[in-house]
């Protein structure tokens, strides 16, 4: 196959290849570390060892905010599918005057940095009397990671034959049966999808948290306060477990919203 | 559909949800904080007294100028080196791989990463970098320097380095999309015209390309500028980015106001930097296709 390319097409191909090395060799870094059995970070590695995982299951702060930000992660995903399915099939079914705005506005946190959204929400929470807790950290996840929502079901919604649903009602179906039996099955795979991004992206999130939690920290809090201090090898192997869970997510996630190009 | 009369009732009931959401847990909130960015801090207490004070104190105290601006640099650097590295990519997978499945699976695994635990992506960079780490023990190991190096962690070029890793795939899934959509029609036209790759390349991919290289570039920018966690983990003094003093304000210096002002620069400057690019290109910003 390389025979038939041009220099530059060699070029471009080991280029490429680089970058997409550069992607991984991070994470198997931090992976091959989390089994190494000296708390130096350093090559060579000095065999293999459990003892970070061992760490990782007897520390309590840890787990205890592990189960902390499994715990704000489905609650903020719950409330953004939601929240984000009703906004998706308003904005798609219905024009009314401030669409534009209202729609922009949902998606906007998606590429302001975290750090805005979470001192906005922060000062807003005070104002009104919210204290900062797990609960502040699940409206401020769910508020800001609405977007991913909305945009991936928008995509789906748009592609929905408009006489499914005409069919539907001129059989007699209430918009709720309609919903429920023709809507709802065609775009599933897209919420599942964007339920797990959601999840993904909430279990992860630092700044919004950062500045809405209270004394409970989530997992990302927890590591990224140990880790102003020093590393610690139980990190890596949190983190590598974190990384394996995620690519799981992940991997289904876009398998799931990718459906979308395939039913076209 | 517009809403009539007898859509009315349901469109009610249903939109009531989200917009009510938004205004109350997204709106108000920026808006609470644009306010609080003119109030002044009386310790412990923030007086509500509209003074346009903190505004000016940004743009008179040289400690603001000179991190917003290094921010402001750093975040172009990152977004400079996302293209470098993201435009080759990105071509490649639609150009180079012919094999529909193979294309497919290199464009998950260059979008995967980003999607996985963005801390832990920014973390392993101290790992790599730091004084006894992966990078310094290699170069060791080979001779190549007789002591470990500082020089690799704490400054701008770990900031830089750290954010473009982060933030490549950002770049390469809109290029994808547009360089994906490109007619191949078009470029067999430009081959038969007797044209050669790089004047097909330069006058007719790469313009049809912008759009993406746009709105790639922009996310990018728009991230980068905000980052929170990498100045932290690999920034040390000489990377302090806007990120830090906004900690600072709501926390050690505990001057909510000021914080809220410079928050406040930061939206309008990001709001600023999406509205130019959106004037160029109108999609929206994630593509997961």
């Amino acid at each position: 196959m390389m025979a038939s390319l041009q220099w530059w097409q060699r070029g471009l191909v080991g280029f490429s290849l680089l970058v997409l090395i550069f992607l991984y060799v991070p994470i198997v870094i931090l992976v091959l570390f989390s089994f190494n059995d000296s708390p130096v970070t350093s090559f060579p590695l000095s065999g293999f060892t459990l003892r970070w995982y061992q760490q990782f299951l007897a520390n309590n702060q840890m787990l205890t905010a592990l189960g902390n930000s499994l715990i704000v992660a489905s609650f903020a995903t719950l409330l953004s599918v939601v929240i984000g399915v009703t906004a998706a099939l308003a904005l798609d079914r219905y024009s009314f005057p401030g669409k534009d705005i209202f729609r922009n506005a949902i998606l906007l946190p998606l590429s302001l940095p975290g750090i805005v959204t979470g001192i906005a929400m922060l000062n807003f929470y005070k104002q009104i009397g919210i204290p900062q807790s797990l609960t502040a950290v699940v409206i401020g996840h769910a508020t800001a990671l609405l977007g991913v929502v909305v945009s991936q079901v928008m995509a789906r919604l748009a592609k929905l034959n408009l006489r499914l649903l005409e069919a539907s009602a001129d059989l007699g179906a209430t918009p709720f049966e309609t919903f429920y039996r023709v809507i709802l099955p065609n775009i599933r795979t897209s919420i599942i999808g964007s339920a797990l991004l959601c999840f993904t992206l909430s279990f992860d999130e630092i700044p919004v948290t950062y500045f809405l939690t209270g004394r409970d920290v989530t997992l990302p809090i927890y590591i990224y306060s140990t880790l102003r201090r020093g590393i610690t090898p139980e990190i890596n192997a949190v983190g590598s477990i974190i990384v394996a869970a995620s690519f799981v997510l992940v991997v289904l996630s876009v398998t799931m919203l990718r459906d979308q190009t395939k039913s076209k | 559909m517009t809403v009539g009369r007898r859509n009315l009732a349901a469109f009610a009931a249903l939109f009531s949800i989200p917009l009510g959401w938004a205004l109350i847990f997204m709106i108000f909130p920026y808006a609470v904080m644009i306010a609080v960015g003119f109030w002044t801090r009386q310790f412990p207490l923030f007086v509500p007294d509209f003074q346009r004070g903190n505004f000016v104190q940004l743009f008179s105290d040289p400690q603001y100028i000179t991190v917003i601006l290094r921010t402001l640099k750093i975040a172009l650097l990152v977004t400079l080196g996302a293209i470098l590295l993201g435009y080759p990519l990105a071509y490649f997978l639609v150009f180079t791989v012919k094999s529909q499945k193979w294309r497919n699976l290199l464009y998950m695994s260059v979008i995967v990463p980003l999607w996985v635990s963005y801390l832990l992506r920014a973390y392993t960079w101290k790992i790599i970098l730091g004084t006894n780490g992966a990078l310094n023990s290699l170069l060791l190991s080979f001779g190549l320097i007789d002591e470990p190096l500082t020089l690799f962690l704490y400054n701008q070029a770990s900031m830089v380095i750290t954010l473009v890793y982060i933030f490549v795939p950002f770049m390469v899934m809109p290029l994808f999309t547009v360089l994906d959509n490109i007619p191949k029609a078009l470029i067999e036209a430009s081959e038969d015209l007797g044209v050669g790759p790089f004047i097909t390349f330069w006058r007719v991919i790469f313009p049809l390309s912008l759009g993406g290289l746009i709105a790639g570039a922009t996310l990018t920018f728009c991230l980068a500028f905000g980052d929170f966690v990498a100045p932290v983990l690999v920034g040390g003094p000489d990377g302090t980015m806007v990120a830090n003093l906004l900690q600072s304000q709501f926390g050690a210096a505990l001057n909510w106001p000021l914080g809220s002002a410079l928050a406040t620069l930061v939206l309008i400057l990001v709001l600023a930097v999406l509205t130019v690019s959106s004037r160029f290109d109108r999609r929206d910003h994630i593509d997961m296709n």
